[in-house]
């Protein structure tokens, strides 16, 4: 029921969002220049397994099915990635492995969906709960791995100031992270599979009758997006923190979903959403850091949560998602 | 005299739980030529295009394209024999460009990436050689009916197809535009592309086709030239009897006013302003029927009417109450009945049953419910009443809407609408889809409550139900009405260029009455 | 081809209904126990001593009696708030969020409102559980009126941010400051405000099922229930009948928080005396699956929530068994699977679907209600 005030108000909010953001960063680089970098190479690092998160949300939804499974994906990916990690002790194939996990997610959800017609919100939910139950079925306390993946510098680049470091001394999913944003985007909007998927998504039909098989694109691409929420997860066990909790996904998946409606469901649009969204966690983090008090970390901790639902109210109206988004495809 | 035959469809036959849509049906199409497929809803033209376009598979009979049988599995073997189709639903993707919905599927590429440009070249090319204006790069959504049809068009082409199906396409076109589709018709002919042009509109077969090919319930009643039938013949080839075209109905006695409104605007879902600037008055004892292109505020204008969609400007009066923008409710208090242009979607819950959906708007109210406690042995007496009075087709009133047919469950509708106390009725849509005895049955019924002194407000986009109903007839174009005739004075040549935005020289002070 | 439609027998009778209505969550239930059983073999242990076990210690003894019973009674109480919103076509998955903020607020009333008379303080400190429920779950369905966002993620969203703040709480101003408390938690709740029971069924019990009956009455008999129905399976012909969609959301949502809170309120009051975080988390995707479980018909929830006490109750008796009890989650999460994918069951089964009676519609979609 958008109106126009209710309108006005989204955008004024929106704007000022992005405005404080960048206000908030130049005032600080003044102030205190260490602290600032520091934050805003947080910013990116928390930002990677949202960008993730919402790119695995494209694949699936601009072929028409909801992907709430996100956070159960990254949990399966992340738990599958670890254990590769604890049993081989080497990194790529712990990368893989949670790829691959993340791939059978998908290929669950897309059959629940898919081929059984299932409401897609109802199958996202019970693949959430069943990776949180099977995580905690098999998880065992005391398992320990050999390393995490660390950042790699890039010479030259990593030299600028502020930028630099922010952007050009990371370790590989967070580089793979900024690549993939950038090939999803030209695949989705200047190849083929890119149109088709897109017809997929908005009018099913119409794919059909120019002899497209529905059915099969939508199970690649929610099985693709499987894959990349699983990386979502191994950036968690394999990168960020080098073990695995119970339920450390943390609603992550969800606030990916409101990054992808935010970025108006396309992988650049996701890109700059993550970024606000790492820059919330961040200032979690950095708080903790540096020991202010004043706000309790519980309200900080809220951040990222109010803000999804401050997204989410702001931009569902506005954004158009994907036309046939949420109903199975019927030959008739 | 006769060219070669290019599709031959012998003896098909297709089921659904059910029903029998297509029964040992044959026919023939030659090269260069026009063939019409005549047949009222549900008598089995659809199911039969959908069989010649690979979309369903036949039970049993053959396929023979250019004198090689063929099997039709998909509608990309259909394309591949030269098989096109105009879906009376365009198949174009709204979001997308004209370029992009015509290359879906067989895409130009440079490398990896999607080569548009050439496609647009292409498309310019089939547009020059059968007189197919269209811009490429033009959004679809952003395009006339009219011309997405010939985006749609252009696709068959697209695709080499000299075979083009075209499904109920005049139903979404102002006469004039229809117009410019026999034109084009006729340019693609003229270079060798066959037609099956599907209809149940009888003079538009009569003007365009070479030969009529005529469907009943699922049986080829036969074939005939143009030139050896008429109108009333091919009217009971469709139904099976002769059909009363006009609906007697005593002089119009009007009444007092019932519904005025003044200078109305309302936005559509989209934001744009649908419905710019309409008044007019309704009066006790009359059908005005608003006829229109589908699309042209029509929609918009009835849901501000009811309650259901906001009025930027303007007034709205019912019994002289004053009604702008309050909740659909106090219409409905005021003595409003509304039968709505989507039944299924809006006018039942199709999973509950037929006795809860009989109540849906008047639940709230004695009897059906005393201090927030609903009455079920009311209720389902009152349902039972009302099923047999409106002749609705079910086993039994705990029966779900949806498990009845169209007309049943429009039959559902108007009871629930017709048995309440009502001043005021608007009937939107209220026959399309349906059979013929629903159609006569909804019409007497509608001519009933005029006599009973009712307004009603009639909505169509058929002119021959506009033209059979109403005493008099508005004409609604982007959202304006352009002018209101006595149904005397209406011609279907007058309404034609009113729907098509051209307003009457003659008349034009009185758009107010 | 709307025509071809055609209306084929007479309806299903009452009983058939609900024959219709319970085959499904049955053969869930046994399937996933066999599951449960396949998985316990391959871990080397024995699925039927390992069941015997669980069974026996929920139900053969007064102290395992008493223990079902206070493990079901919050869970009657999730599992109500996440069907009252399904009824409405909305998908509660705050159900956990509620439940605590309801906690919490019961515990504070319970702890801090000194010298009042238990017939006062009791229910005072229960409207308090169900007042934050209630307040917490009126924001999502406000959010949805009013801006479109979708309750699904808004609610899991509110999940989070109620566990910072009733963390916040517990460490902070409502903090157990007694000598030799370090952990997060409020003080004990006053004897005034305790939940007693009656014999081995704890009176929150009792009050679990009365909601349950209530939420049933209403459903099927009001003028509210009916527009709640009418909201949740078709939003647009609700409004077109003259309905305040809006209006039904938030209340339905309302509502949902509500039982949910009371749940909490019922929980801190009756069994753990005080707030504690991290006591009860599960229970509101455990109320998804009793939801589920029940055909989202609020009589169901109870049988389906007593199940889930049972097999939480018995947990221990499992694992001293040799089996291990986490094996309680996997089954309960395969019982979600077969039965929200109820085509599995019927495949396996051959069962026809049934062609009568009212679905689950669920809303799909991120657009607004309608």
């Amino acid at each position: 029921m958008p109106n126009n005030a209710m309108t006005m108000i989204r955008q004024r909010v929106s704007w000022l969002l992005v405005a404080g953001v960048v206000a908030l960063i130049f005032v600080s680089y003044g102030a205190t220049p260490a602290v600032t970098t520091a934050l805003l190479a947080s910013t990116v690092r928390q930002s990677t397994p949202l960008v993730l998160g919402a790119l695995s949300g494209i694949f699936c939804e601009r072929s028409g099915v909801i992907n709430i499974a996100i956070e159960g994906m990254m949990l399966m990916g992340a738990f599958v990635g670890f254990l590769a990690n604890v049993y081989t002790g080497n990194l790529l194939v712990a990368v893989l492995a949670a790829v691959l996990m993340g791939a059978f997610m998908g290929l669950a959800h897309a059959f629940m969906s898919i081929t059984l017609k299932m409401d897609q919100i109802i199958s996202g939910t019970v693949l959430n709960i069943l990776a949180l139950e099977l995580t905690g079925f098999f998880y065992q306390q005391g398992l320990t791995t050999q390393g995490k993946l660390t950042p790699v510098r890039i010479p030259v680049l990593a030299d600028i100031p502020l930028i630099g470091p922010v952007l050009f001394d990371n370790p590989p999913i967070t580089y793979l992270s900024l690549v993939l944003v950038v090939v999803v985007h030209i695949l989705l909007f200047r190849t083929v599979w890119g149109l088709r998927t897109r017809a997929v998504g908005e009018h099913p039909k119409a794919a059909d009758t120019v002899g497209i098989d529905v059915i099969r694109m939508r199970y690649i691409n929610v099985i693709i997006g499987g894959m990349i929420a699983g990386l979502a997860g191994g950036y968690l066990t394999l990168e960020a923190v080098g073990s695995f909790e119970r339920a450390m996904t943390n609603g992550r998946g969800f606030v990916a979903l409101a990054v992808m409606i935010f970025g108006k469901w396309t992988p650049l649009g996701a890109w700059g959403a993550a970024l606000l969204f790492g820059f919330a966690n961040a200032l979690q983090t950095q708080f903790q850091f540096l020991g202010i008090s004043t706000i309790p970390h519980q309200f900080v901790g809220m951040l990222p949560y109010l803000l999804t639902i401050v997204v989410l109210a702001g931009f569902v109206g506005r954004a158009r998602p994907p036309a046939a988004i949420g109903q199975p495809y019927e030959k008739e | 005299m006769r060219a070669e035959v290019v599709l031959e469809v012998r003896n098909i036959t297709k089921s659904f739980p059910g029903v029998v849509a297509n029964d040992n049906v044959s026919l023939t199409l030659h090269r260069g030529e026009v063939l019409a497929l005549l047949g009222e809803n549900g008598a089995g033209k659809s199911t039969l295009m959908n069989i010649i376009y690979g979309l369903y598979h036949p039970d049993s009979g053959e396929i023979i394209v250019k004198g090689e049988k063929v099997q039709l599995g998909s509608p990309r073997e259909a394309i591949e024999h030269g098989i096109g189709m105009v879906h009376q639903h365009f198949m174009l993707v709204p979001v997308m460009s004209v370029v992009e919905n015509v290359m879906l599927g067989i895409e130009s590429t440079q490398g990896p990436f999607l080569d548009k440009r050439a496609a647009a070249e292409q498309i310019r090319q089939i547009s020059e050689q059968y007189g197919l204006k269209v811009d490429p790069y033009a959004i679809v959504e952003d395009l006339p009916v009219g011309v997405r049809q010939r985006v749609e068009i252009i696709k068959t082409l697209y695709r080499e197809a000299d075979i083009l199906i075209l499904d109920e396409p005049t139903a979404v076109l102002t006469p004039q535009e229809v117009e410019e589709l026999f034109e084009i018709i006729e340019a693609l002919t003229a270079q060798g592309k066959s037609v099956i042009f599907i209809s149940h509109k009888l003079k538009e077969v009569l003007r365009i086709a070479d030969r009529i090919t005529v469907l009943r319930r699922g049986k080829v009643v036969g074939t005939v030239r143009p030139e050896e039938t008429d109108e009333q013949q091919l009217a009971e080839m469709m139904v099976g009897r002769s059909v009363l075209l006009r609906v007697e109905k005593p002089p119009r006695e009007p009444g007092m006013p019932v519904l005025e409104v003044d200078d109305l605007w309302v936005r559509d879902e989209t934001g744009h302003m649908a419905v710019r600037g309409v008044s007019f008055r309704l009066y006790a004892g009359e059908i005005l029927g608003i006829a229109g292109v589908q699309g042209n505020g029509q929609t918009e204008l009835v849901k501000a009417l009811s309650g259901l969609k906001h009025a930027e400007k303007g007034h709205i009066r019912i019994a002289g109450q004053p009604v702008t923008n309050l909740a659909p409710r106090a219409f409905y208090e005021l003595g409003l009945g509304h039968v709505p242009e989507d039944r299924q979607h809006d006018g039942l819950i199709l999973s509950l049953p037929i006795k809860d959906n009989i109540i849906l708007n008047t639940y709230y109210k004695q009897p059906y419910s005393e201090n927030m406690v609903l009455k079920h042995d009311v209720i389902a007496e009152t349902a039972k009443r009302l099923v047999e009075e409106f002749d609705v087709r079910t086993p039994g009133i705990d029966t779900r809407a949806g498990a009845l047919s169209g007309g049943n469950q429009q039959k559902v509708i108007i009871a629930r609408e017709f048995s309440r106390p009502i001043r005021l009725l608007y009937a939107v849509q209220p026959t399309r889809g349906l059979d013929v005895g629903s159609i006569e049955y909804i019409h007497r019924r509608l001519v009933e409550k005029r006599n009973e002194g009712a307004a009603v407000l009639l909505v169509s986009t058929e002119l021959e139900e506009i033209l059979a109903l109403s005493d008099r007839v508005a004409v609604m174009y982007e959202g304006q009405i352009m002018d209101i005739l006595p149904v005397d004075e209406a011609t279907i040549e007058r309404l034609g260029l009113l729907m098509a935005g051209v307003r009457d020289a003659t008349r034009t002070a009185q758009t107010t009455n | 081809m709307a025509d071809a439609k055609i209306a084929n027998g007479a309806p299903p009778t009452r009983w058939q209904r609900f024959a219709q209505a319970i085959t499904i969550p049955l053969l869930a239930v046994v399937l996933a126990m066999l599951v449960g059983a396949i998985i316990i073999v391959i871990a080397g242990a024995n699925p039927l001593g390992g069941y015997t076990a669980m069974f026996r210690g929920a139900l053969g003894t007064a102290r395992g009696l008493v223990r079902t019973f206070e493990k079901a009674t919050p869970l009657i109480f999730s599992g109500l708030a996440v069907a009252f919103a399904f009824k409405a076509g909305l998908f509660n998955i705050g159900a956990q969020g509620q439940l605590i903020l309801g906690a919490i607020a019961a515990a504070y009333v319970g702890f801090a409102f000194e010298g009042l008379p238990p017939f006062v303080h009791l229910p005072l400190a229960l409207a308090a559980g169900m007042l934050a429920g209630a307040i917490w779950g009126a924001i999502p369905g406000a959010l949805k009126t009013f801006t479109g966002a979708h309750e699904v993620i808004t609610t899991i969203m509110l999940n989070f941010v109620a566990i910072n703040l009733t963390d916040y709480l517990a460490n902070g101003p409502w903090k157990d400051r007694s000598p030799g408390n370090i952990v997060a938690r409020t003080p004990a709740i006053l004897p005034s405000a305790e939940l007693p029971s009656i014999g081995v069924v704890p009176l929150g019990l009792l009050i679990a099922i009365g909601m349950a009956v209530l939420a049933w009455w209403v459903l099927a008999n009001t003028t509210f229930g009916y527009e709640i129905r009418a909201v949740g399976l078709n939003p647009a012909a609700a409004r077109y009948a003259g309905m305040s969609v809006g209006r039904t959301v938030i209340a339905s949502m309302a509502i949902s928080g509500l039982l949910a809170g009371l749940g909490g309120a019922v929980e801190t009051l009756g069994i753990v005396g005080r707030y504690q975080p991290g006591f009860n988390t599960g229970l509101g995707f455990d109320g998804i699956t009793i939801a589920l479980l029940a055909q989202t018909s609020p009589l169901g929830v109870v049988p389906a929530a007593l199940l889930f006490g049972v097999m939480r109750a018995g947990a221990n008796q499992m694992q001293l068994y040799g089996v291990d009890a986490e094996i309680i989650g996997i089954v309960q999460g395969t019982m979600l699977l077969f039965v929200s994918a109820p085509i599995i069951i019927r495949k396996l089964f051959r069962l026809r679907a049934p062609e009568g009676g009212e679905e689950v519609v669920l809303s799909t979609g991120w657009g607004s209600s309608g």
